[in-house]
């Protein structure tokens, strides 16, 4: 049976209006965050033991491995929410490559709300909108790889620069995250917005920063100027356009003029969140371009 | 031009200033310091009808940090009392 994809603001107001956008281009089922890819049936057993105390061993092992699998699994789920980071990572080609083309030109898109179905967020397959964590954890290994390229190339290169690079971002990326946390919970906004959607809107930056790096790699110091200024006004325009529907009230979002001291401070609030992108960006990346 | 300020931001740095930073927040005291400047407990909770202010959180955050870190620091008291009673 197809549910149909409903669109609404935030979970927690209900009743979003059923708006049909029409099936999702994917065949597959909304449903399922991964293409189910298993080889079907256990029917592999060959009857290499024909002893029946070593076939008793082998059924007893196996029934041993799953029940300490299972255990594991259920003590790991415990400190990292490991299905809901599932949801963050179920995307495929045509999610990345259209998600890099809006980070660096998201100007031509109009419709920046994320589509619920069954009060879930729908995977970011099927929605561009969603947030991922791939396209940061990728941009992050990436933009090590780059640094250490961009040091190599001024003869500054050394193995521990790479480490000292890592933890470096690593620590700006939770200082940010916590800061941002720390002003939503003293604006008191009711947003849906976990702590690995901010990651992952903080994560959306390495992007830019890379192309900053690498067009200065290749054009010298004007073109990494030229890259990043144009990398940070695309990723204040995204972050603002993003965030508007999370943070904000639903009619300050659409558009309509608001007035309150509260509407005020949490625009101020995306305005400041989105303003600290380009400043990390550029913190981050100008000691690699000489 | 080597900017060394960004090069030796290590993890362990961060953990240090986190751990300072909460402290520095949990001894702020009530009666002495922050009574004076208005910033009280009992002069924190506004209306009820009302959401609660900036101010009103930053105050609510400051006291659950301090009685976050009195429990912390309780325990780990206890934690070393017990571990050292085995030295005799």
């Amino acid at each position: 049976m197809e549910y149909p994809v409903q669109s609404g603001f935030r979970q927690r107001k209900i009743q979003p209006e059923v708006r049909m956008r029409g099936a999702p281009v994917d065949p597959g089922d909304p449903r399922l965050l991964f293409d189910d890819t298993s080889a079907g049936g256990i029917g592999h057993r060959q009857a290499l033991l024909s002893d029946p105390v070593s076939n008793l061993a082998m059924v007893y092992g196996s029934s041993l491995a799953s029940h300490g699998r299972e255990m594991m699994d259920q003590n790991l789920d415990r400190f990292i929410p490991i299905s809901k980071l599932k949801y963050y990572f179920a995307v495929d080609t045509v999610y990345v490559g259209k998600k890099l083309g809006l980070l660096v030109f998201p100007y031509m898109h109009d419709n920046w709300e994320v589509s619920y179905q069954q009060d879930t967020p729908v995977a970011p397959r099927f929605d561009i909108n969603a947030p991922d964590l791939y396209i940061p954890v990728m941009g992050f290994i990436t933009y090590i790889l780059v640094a250490g390229l961009a040091l190599g190339t001024q003869n500054r290169f050394s193995p521990e620069i790479l480490g000292i690079q890592a933890s470096s971002a690593l620590v700006w990326l939770i200082i940010e995250v916590l800061a941002v946390l720390l002003s939503l919970y003293l604006v008191t906004v009711n947003t849906d917005l976990t702590t690995i959607d901010l990651v992952a809107f903080s994560g959306y930056k390495y992007v830019g920063m890379i192309v900053g790096v690498i067009a200065g790699l290749l054009f010298g110091r004007m073109g990494y100027h030229l890259s990043l200024l144009w990398c940070c006004v695309s990723i204040f325009v995204f972050t603002i356009r993003t965030l508007r529907l999370k943070i904000l009230s639903e009619a300050a979002a659409e558009g309509r003029l608001v007035r309150g001291a509260k509407n005020q401070l949490r625009m101020y609030l995306t305005m400041a969140i989105a303003a600290a992108q380009p400043v990390f960006m550029y913190w981050l990346t100008f000691h690699l371009v000489r | 031009m080597h900017n060394s300020a960004n090069m030796a931001f290590t993890l362990y740095a961060l953990i240090q200033t986190a751990i300072l930073f909460t402290n520095a927040i949990a001894v702020l005291h009530e009666e002495r310091f922050l009574s004076k400047i208005g910033w009280g407990a009992e002069q924190g909770i506004g209306g009820f009808g009302d959401e609660p202010g900036i101010k009103a959180q930053l105050l609510n955050l400051i006291r659950s940090v301090r009685t976050v870190m009195r429990g912390v620091f309780f325990c780990t008291v206890l934690i070393l009392m017990s571990v050292h009673s085995y030295d005799y």
